[in-house]
């Protein structure tokens, strides 16, 4: 039976189920867990549930080792800026143990983090970096854009034999979705249409998709058919699920609320480009942050990044040009 | 308490002989640059000099405990019971090597013997070996960590924070911190705080309320005094301490590094090839840790002048296999290079 369940409640709810069904996961991070009040250290007690002082590199590099040894911890990093301080264990660690080794060793960990918080952040605390990993052989990386796909990735991830990057969209948080309850699986690397169409294919990750699928609506209005493809994982990418989309409508917009060429979006362009480009009857078109840093004020913010309306247009664009054989 | 006169003469023997068999083992890799030129690609780096504090460190050990080092890694394996002859065609990056020829000189892995894996990144393991630590809390095992890294990487933001975690949690780990006084090519005396203030540098220690001491590195019996107390404290849930092992490194700190074709070998030591300073390696030099316990194990009869060589003349052979099983074994094929991405 499903339940309606914010997403934040989604993922504390797949952590505590892990933890219950095996001993090796742990939970740890910065301003967590402080008091005895806490639900998670009531149910699995301090052994388990840490509190970590503000230091990503070795939160992250005792996450590796313990896993290395058998744990699997979860680390609660808050912000996805915050994992850039520690790079080295995220990019040129956790990921490089096993292939290094030869296979010997795994590094099952969960490196959780919210993303892309705009709310009048500023320039650190909003930003989307997961082009950064999603190239990093030995990486995972998901972005669950609903309550549903929180619950079900983040039980995944933590069963997962390698390190994951689990980003969660901050504006996303206390939206409300149907979760299954029990036991959850949302299987890594497998994309997911959110909405089916004929006309138009929109990719979207994180808070993107639920832009998306409001821009979907209004071009249903309008009389457009936009099929809405959610890839939840970046890295692995599911590339066949998009072309197959592609292949169906011949048009593809790409919306990421990253800046132009650190997007996912860059990326899946250029699969589509070689391994759809005869299925495509127009250019395709990318809705991207502008090449700025996110500014403060509301307006300004705004501005920078992608919204309904910008979705619109470009959905727009893509069907009113047609490519020209030569 | 442990004390050295509690060491068996068995157990005395074994320090010996595993102290060799490092020297032997870093011996072969360097001829091996003159011999089979390019035949070790990249970047080598040796722990000549190193053997006493290893290995006496290492007598403190029990079986499952875990053994983490920096990418300076070769000497703990061969101590750990690790063949020689896989390391040896891992070096060579051959199909037989221990990591399948994946990882090379600074990233040997034997997770089976307790020795998890290493890092090329300078301080990196330090927070993995407190991982290895919080494992052994969680799951109540027991198990203590060994943690090795140079002076330089004492120096690395990562010490800092999983030296502080390691002391909040109680860990049972033993950071032992080899000064062998040169972070690279860089002598320690230009960017080391205490070592410029005339201080030692397990006075590190203080920062976190943990025991610092330092102890002389080239002497195997004084480090296992050292360590085995941080190693008694740890098991018994008391948490980490900080070793400062002082040694001096009798090989520069890697092979030179050159562009190939252009061949590639061990350079003279920092101390005379950067700073000109002769006196100051002919003294480290005479005062070679393995000499030295040579010659004070047969005075006090532990040892004959022929059983000394006899494990000499074992090492010698032990390690001229090695390179000759290397040599052997094929290179891998090149589209294993897939492999081991994901788990």
């Amino acid at each position: 039976m499903p339940r309606e369940m914010m997403y934040g409640e989604a993922m504390a709810t797949a952590i505590m189920e892990e933890m219950k069904r095996d001993p090796n996961v742990i939970f740890y991070g910065q301003n967590m867990a402080m008091t005895e009040r806490d639900p998670m250290l009531k149910a699995f007690g301090r052994n388990r549930v840490r509190i970590a002082p503000i230091s990503e590199t070795a939160e992250i590099g005792i996450a590796i080792g313990a896993a290395m040894t058998g744990l699997r911890p979860i680390v609660e990093l808050w912000m996805s800026e915050f994992m850039l301080v520690a790079m080295d264990q995220v990019i040129n660690e956790a990921p490089r143990l096993r292939y290094m080794s030869g296979g010997q060793v795994k590094v099952p960990i969960v490196l959780k983090a919210g993303y892309g918080f705009a709310a009048g952040w500023a320039g650190q605390h909003s930003n989307c970096i997961y082009h950064t990993m999603m190239g990093i052989p030995g990486l995972k990386v998901v972005l669950p854009s609903t309550p549903a796909d929180a619950k079900g990735l983040m039980a995944a991830a933590i069963r997962d034999d390698n390190p994951v990057v689990y980003l969660h969209p901050y504006m996303l948080m206390i939206d409300s979705g149907e979760v299954p309850e029990g036991e959850f699986v949302v299987p890594i690397g497998i994309a997911d249409v959110k909405r089916q169409g004929t006309d138009i294919t929109i990719v979207a990750t994180g808070w993107m998709v639920k832009k998306s699928l409001a821009a979907a609506e209004q071009l249903a209005a309008e009389g457009i058919s936009a099929e809405v493809v959610d890839p939840r994982s970046l890295a692995p990418l599911d590339v066949e699920t998009i072309v197959n989309s592609v292949k169906k409508t011949g048009r593809l917009v790409l919306v990421d609320q990253a800046p132009r060429h650190s997007s996912a979006a860059a990326i899946i362009a250029a699969e589509v480009a070689e391994h759809g480009f005869e299925h495509l009857r127009a250019p395709i078109k990318m809705v991207t942050a502008l090449d700025t840093s996110i500014p403060y004020s509301e307006p300004l913010e705004n501005y920078v990044l992608p919204n309904e309306e910008k979705i619109v247009q470009a959905a727009k664009s893509v069907l009113m040009r047609q490519v020209v054989a030569a | 308490m442990r004390k050295k006169e509690d060491l068996g003469k068995d157990r005395l023997i074994w320090i010996y002989t595993q102290m060799v068999r490092i020297r032997e083992f870093e011996e072969r890799v360097k001829r091996t640059f003159l011999e089979h030129p390019g035949a070790m690609r990249g970047h080598t780096h040796l722990g000549d000099g190193a053997e006493a504090s290893i290995v006496g460190a290492l007598a403190t050990r029990n079986e499952t405990d875990f053994v983490m080092p920096s990418y300076r890694c070769h000497g703990y394996p061969i101590v750990l019971g690790t063949p020689p002859r896989n390391m040896m065609a891992e070096l060579y990056g051959r199909k037989d090597g221990l990591c399948k020829g994946f990882g090379g000189s600074m990233h040997l892995a034997d997770p089976a013997r307790y020795f998890p894996g290493t890092s090329g990144i300078i301080a990196a393991a330090i927070a993995h070996a407190t991982g290895a630590a919080l494992t052994a809390q969680v799951k109540n095992t027991g198990q203590v960590v060994y943690c090795f890294f140079g002076d330089g990487a004492a120096k690395q933001g990562g010490f800092f924070e999983s030296v502080n975690m390691a002391a909040c949690w109680k860990l049972p780990i033993v950071y032992v911190l080899e000064n062998n006084e040169y972070q690279a090519y860089t002598h320690i005396s230009l960017e080391d705080a205490n070592c410029m203030a005339g201080d030692p540098l397990s006075k590190k220690a203080a920062a976190f309320s943990i025991p610092g001491v330092t102890v002389d590195g080239t002497d195997p019996l004084k480090v296992y005094e050292v360590v085995g107390e941080a190693v008694d404290r740890a098991r018994s849930g008391q948490g980490p301490s900080l070793i400062e092992s002082r040694f001096y490194r009798l090989s520069a700190h890697g092979n030179a590094i050159t562009v190939p074709p252009a061949p590639t070998q061990f350079p003279e030591h920092e101390a005379i090839g950067v700073y000109g300073n002769k006196a100051e390696f002919q003294a480290a030099k005479a005062n070679d840790p393995i000499q030295r316990f040579r010659s004070e194990l047969i005075k006090n009869g532990v040892l004959s002048e022929a059983e000394a060589s006899r494990i000499e003349q074992a090492a010698r052979s032990e390690m001229d296999e090695a390179v000759q099983f290397a040599l052997a074994s094929p290179l891998p094929s090149p589209e294993e290079a897939t492999n081991y991405v994901y788990a």
